[in-house]
Parts: C-alpha cells; sequence; structure tokens
C-alpha cells in the first residue's frame, strides 16, 4: 500500500488515473480524504510495481510513501468483546473455537474503522 | 414438584468436597443425555457467567475526614465527579460519568479500574465550609487501601436478555449497542444467552435478595431486582465489595461517540433443587428469542425488525431483508466462560458456598416509559411550504424569496415530489457569480427531509448535524407538504 500526500498544485489533475495508464497498473483507492487544499488517498498495488508507480506519482509532485503495518490488536487490552468483528470490510476478526477474538491481520487494508470502534483501544494501525 | 435436595445439603456437600459442580454449558449436554430427573440427582449446582458493558454500575466510597475536616460537597477522581448529595465525606461514583479534561476518553469505569489495579487517583473536593467542617477544598492522592470502604452498588446488571441493533439510516450512528453501519450494515447484540445467569434460572427461584454471587471476581450479593426489570428482560441490582475485586473482571472501556462505561464480570451458582430447575439451567441459546430493532429511528419505541433468537446471533450472521449482514457481540463470551469455570473452581475448594434468596423478586414487571408532556411533533410547528420547479429561473426564484420573506424553496416535479432545494444564499451567490439559468443548476439534490410525525427534537438535531436551517417536511411518498425552520423550533424548545 502506498500512502500518498499532495497539495493544492497538484490537487486538480487527475494524477491517480495518469499514473495508472502510464505505469499500465491497477490500482485500487483503498482509502481518501480530500481536503480544498490538501489530501490524503491511500492505494493498493501490486508489490512489483510499487516503486514504479512511486516514481510516477513523485514526478507529478505528490508525496508517495510505502506504508506496510496491519492492524495490531494488544491481547492485554482486548476483552473479546467482537465489537469490531461486523465493522470491518474485509472481515479481518472472528472468533476462534476458545471463543477468543482474533485478528487475521493479513488481510487488513487499513481503512482504519474498527480503531474507532473498540473499547478498550486494543486496536492501533503502526505509521 | 419432589425437592432431591436442598441448599444446606448442597453446602454440606461443598464443604465435604463432594458436590458434583458443572458450568451451564456442560449442562445442555447433561440435561440433554440423561433428561431433567436425572439430572437433578447427578448435579448439585451449575455455575453461569456474563461479562460485559454495564453502564448502570458504580461504587460508594467513604474518603475518611482530613484535618480540619471538609463537607465534600462535590468532589472529582482523576477529573471524573462522584455524586455527594448524601453524608460529607460520601459519596457514589457512576462509571458512565465522563472525565472533565478528557471527555469520552476517560469516565468512571477506568476510575474504578486504576483503583482495582493499586494505582493512585487525584482526589479533589470543594465545599462551602460549616462550623464544624469548615475546610473548602482539599486536593490529593488516594489509593484503595487509604479509604475506608469502597462499596459496587450497581442499580442494573447482569441483563437476562437485550434487543440486538441495527440501523436503516443512511449515516453511521454512535449508540450503547456500538457502532451501528449505515442500511443495515450491522447488527449488534448484549448478553451471552444460555450462559447468562437469569436464563438458567427464568423464575427467579433460586436468584433473589440475598444470593451470593460472583462480583469482579470477589464475593458479592444480589440486593434486590435490577431497575427496568420486566421479565423476560429481568436485571439485577446487586453489591460487593471493590477492595476484594481484580480488574481481570472489571474493565474501563469507552462506546466510541457514546460515552464512557465498565464491563463487569458476574457469577451465579444454581442450586439444583429439582428436576424443574435442572431443566431451565439446560436451556440452550436456540430457545432464547430477542428481537432485532432499529435504531435508525430515533424514537422511544424503536421498530422491531424482526426476531431472532441467541443461536441466530451467534452464528455471526442473520439475513435481513434478503441479505446476510454481520453480527457483532458487545459481551465477551470467552471471559462470561471464564467466569463460569472459575466459579465451579471456587465452589469445588470449597471457597464459595450457596445462599437462598430471602426473598424473592418479581417475576412480573412492566417497565413504563418517562411520564412527559405530549411530544410535539414535526407537523404541529411546521409552516407553509413555498415550492418551484426546476425550471423556475434563478431570477424568478429570487423574487419568490424576497416577495415571500423566505429562505428554503423546495423544488418539486410535476407531482410535487421533492427533488431539490435552493436556500437565499445559493441566490446571492448565484446571481453573484452572474449564474442566470435555471435553479436545477445550483440547487442542491440530496436534501435532508423530515417527516410529519417526527418529535420536534429528532428534527432539531438533524439540522444541528448537518449545519442547516430548516428542512422540507414530506409524507412517505416524498410529496412535500410543509417547511420546518430552526427557528420555529427554537422557540419551542428553548422556551
Ligand atoms: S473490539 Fe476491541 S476489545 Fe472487543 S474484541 Fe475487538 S479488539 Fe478486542
Ligand atoms: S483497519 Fe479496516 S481493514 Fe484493517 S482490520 Fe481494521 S477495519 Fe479491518
Amino acid at each position: 500500500m502506498i500512502l500518498l500526500k499532495y497539495d493544492s498544485r497538484s490537487v486538480r489533475e487527475p494524477i491517480i488515473a495518469k499514473t495508472a495508464i502510464e505505469t499500465e497498473t491497477l490500482l485500487n483507492i483503498i482509502k481518501a480524504s480530500v481536503g480544498a487544499r490538501q489530501g490524503e488517498i491511500i492505494i493498493e498495488v501490486e508489490d512489483a510495481k510499487a516503486d514504479e508507480v512511486m516514481e510516477k506519482l513523485r514526478a507529478f509532485g505528490v508525496e508517495a510513501v510505502k506504508i506496510e503495518g496491519r492492524i495490531e490488536k494488544d491481547d492485554e487490552l482486548c476483552v473479546h468483546c467482537g465489537a469490531c468483528i461486523s465493522i470491518c470490510p474485509v472481515e479481518v476478526f472472528s472468533v476462534a473455537d476458545d471463543k477468543k477474538v482474533v485478528a487475521d491481520s493479513q488481510k487488513c487494508i487499513r481503512c482504519g474503522v474498527c480503531v474507532t470502534v473498540c473499547p478498550l483501544s486494543a486496536l492501533s494501525l503502526p505509521e | 414438584m419432589k425437592t432431591v435436595k436442598t441448599v444446606d445439603e448442597i453446602n454440606q456437600k461443598i464443604k465435604e468436597g463432594s458436590a458434583n459442580v458443572v458450568t451451564a454449558l456442560e449442562m445442555k449436554d447433561v440435561v440433554a443425555e440423561l433428561g431433567a430427573e436425572k439430572a437433578a440427582e447427578e448435579v448439585d449446582v451449575v455455575t453461569t457467567g456474563t461479562f460485559g458493558a454495564m453502564c448502570s454500575s458504580g461504587v460508594f466510597f467513604n474518603f475518611g475526614h482530613s484535618d480540619p475536616p471538609i463537607k465534600m460537597q462535590r468532589v472529582w477522581l482523576n477529573d471524573v465527579e462522584a455524586y455527594t448529595g448524601v453524608a460529607a465525606v460520601d459519596a457514589y461514583l457512576g462509571v458512565t460519568q465522563l472525565s472533565e479534561t478528557r471527555g469520552m476518553e476517560y469516565g468512571g469505569g477506568h476510575v474504578i479500574e486504576d483503583l482495582v489495579r493499586g494505582r493512585e487517583v487525584e482526589l479533589r473536593a470543594t465545599a462551602y465550609g460549616t462550623d464544624c467542617y469548615p475546610r473548602k477544598e482539599i486536593v490529593t492522592e488516594i489509593g484503595l487501601e487509604d479509604v475506608n470502604q469502597a462499596v459496587m452498588v450497581n442499580p442494573r446488571n447482569a441483563y437476562q436478555r437485550y434487543r440486538a441493533a441495527t440501523n436503516s439510516s443512511d449515516r453511521v450512528l454512535r449508540t450503547y449497542m456500538g457502532t451501528l453501519l449505515p442500511n443495515f450494515g450491522n447488527v449488534t447484540f448484549a448478553g451471552v444467552g444460555e450462559l447468562s445467569p437469569l436464563n438458567n434460572d427464568p423464575e427467579y427461584r433460586t436468584i433473589g435478595v440475598g444470593t451470593r454471587i460472583f462480583l469482579g471476581g470477589a464475593k458479592g450479593y444480589v440486593i434486590g431486582e435490577g431497575t427496568q426489570h420486566a421479565p423476560p428482560f429481568g436485571t439485577l441490582m446487586v453489591k460487593g465489595n471493590l477492595k476484594e475485586m481484580s480488574a481481570e473482571w472489571l474493565r474501563g472501556a469507552t462506546f466510541p461517540g457514546y460515552g464512557t462505561t465498565l464491563f463487569v464480570g458476574i457469577g451465579i451458582p444454581i442450586p439444583i433443587l429439582d428436576a424443574k430447575i435442572a431443566e431451565a439451567t439446560g436451556i440452550t441459546d436456540d430457545k432464547i428469542e430477542t428481537s432485532i430493532i432499529d435504531f435508525g429511528v430515533p424514537r422511544r419505541d424503536r421498530p422491531v425488525v424482526k426476531k431472532v433468537t441467541y443461536a441466530e446471533l451467534k452464528s455471526g450472521k442473520v439475513e435481513i431483508n434478503g441479505e446476510e449482514v454481520r453480527v457483532s457481540p458487545l459481551s465477551s463470551y470467552y471471559h462470561s466462560i471464564k467466569i463460569a469455570e472459575e466459579l465451579k473452581k471456587m465452589i469445588e475448594k470449597a471457597e464459595f458456598f450457596l445462599s437462598m434468596p430471602v426473598e424473592r423478586i418479581p417475576q412480573k414487571e412492566v417497565f413504563k416509559p418517562l411520564r412527559h408532556k405530549e411530544v410535539k411533533v414535526v407537523k404541529s410547528v411546521m409552516e407553509k411550504a413555498i415550492a418551484i420547479r426546476e425550471t423556475t429561473s434563478v431570477q424568478d426564484a429570487s423574487q419568490i424569496i424576497i416577495t415571500n420573506n423566505v429562505n428554503h424553496l423546495p423544488v418539486v416535479d410535476n407531482e410535487g415530489v421533492l427533488i431539490g432545494i435552493v436556500t437565499s444564499w445559493d441566490i446571492a451567490k448565484a446571481v453573484a457569480t452572474g449564474k442566470t439559468g435555471s435553479v436545477s443548476e445550483i440547487m442542491t439534490r440530496k436534501v435532508i427531509t423530515a417527516l410529519p410525525d417526527e418529535p420536534i427534537e429528532v428534527a432539531a438535531r438533524k439540522m444541528e448535524q448537518h449545519s442547516i436551517s430548516a428542512l422540507p417536511v414530506v409524507d412517505t411518498k416524498r410529496h412535500v407538504i410543509g417547511l420546518v425552520t430552526s427557528e420555529d423550533l427554537s422557540k419551542l424548545l428553548v422556551g
């Protein structure tokens, strides 16, 4: 996954589409928060293409950094209530045989919703 | 019904180490296998457990006297205020009270967990000063061992069952039932069904005033039916000594956007006195019914979306309107099982004895709504809406606004169905930027509306949330029948 930060200079350009076409890569937009003067977008690309895509984006004046961390659950804090289960769009959380709530972090797409939902603040996304 | 044994006989067996104790989960199999009669002879005690957010909980403290003494009129523990309308240095800290400096992130529930973990908290108190209590202010650090008493008294715990929640509206709702995603995006439910204490004794024969229980890791007691007790949605009022409790079974928590609470662990042992009680403790989730209600409708009587059993809820998926919806529990099944097992061990080691109630709690009770003045609905305050068509020119619209002295013009199609809205501000902007076409170019198409029978508080909250000052009132087919403005409402709500 790649985090893009851009400001008013590049905000008008259809940079994502241009990048996709010019690098012939499929880009999946995971999250976008677009403000009046600046914005942040998280995209997913296949690993082999990541460097090329980032180079292209930087050429458009966009700050691009790789993000690798997926959801982390602190088992000291977690009470296994399950509030996170139905919230996650990609079903990262489930109840194991021993009735503990477990996270299959590999599936996480860093949408961030679960972090704001957990009553024990047991979930975090590493920067 | 033939009594097989008495509580005294069971306690004797516990003392001798020969009592047969099983958890409610194990009991399902025993009853299924042996039948209730035989199970009643075999099993002496069934342990139950529940671990969930219990908002109606708190602790009575007696802080002891300072020198010179103070009649603590207001008290804060780590900036969370406790109730002091009792004697001089007594106070009650409720788990949902929020910190005055940290807001929802920290509240009464967290203070209680901190104290149980052995952490010190800041005690701050103010008073008006009297001849016997001259001091007017004090700030100090205290730990649990410093206070004279810390008695947990929870007015409403251990809900037998609870209504599950979903959300038909188009926005995310932050509720005491957790976060509810829009358009029936998820379902949440509380309670642990077949493991929950009251479901295993639905006639409240052995659970009543004086029943000894496991509360937060220590021995506690049922002191009566809880507030809002309405069988089969029964509740219990319980007490216990906080100084003996453990943070493993008391956890401060925050429901984001709603507030703070405390996860409380409760376990209740049920003496198997006869076959009827044995049968009751054999209850399974598929026999425990509740309903899913729609929090998208912000009224007291929220519509029931469908009836379900705890078995369906626990499966993790339910069907709503032909679609599979994912379900989140909110109580911890994992910790509930642990509590039932922990209690079983305590009884087996003769550390915990059973007690019969000295008084039974009501088996029937209705839960009355709050008596308050009639509910004012939008219909009674709305004004006439002046609707225009989307072909109306900006020029004409501005004339209409001026001659009628209004700020909002709903835009309708030829059947009177709402398709947009323009405000005097939209018009002013259009004129200023030289846009002279029709209003269809400048109108807002996603219109927030009100229904005629909606309480005015609901309409007011919509305006506040969306930072708007008026809502077109529409019928179920979205025909515009009026307009309600924040001015109309503020006259009523403030006055
Ligand atoms: S919501 Fe938080 S406490 Fe509950 S199961 Fe998920 S991670 Fe654990
Ligand atoms: S961040 Fe999003 S995708 Fe990752 S676990 Fe949380 S809810 Fe699921």
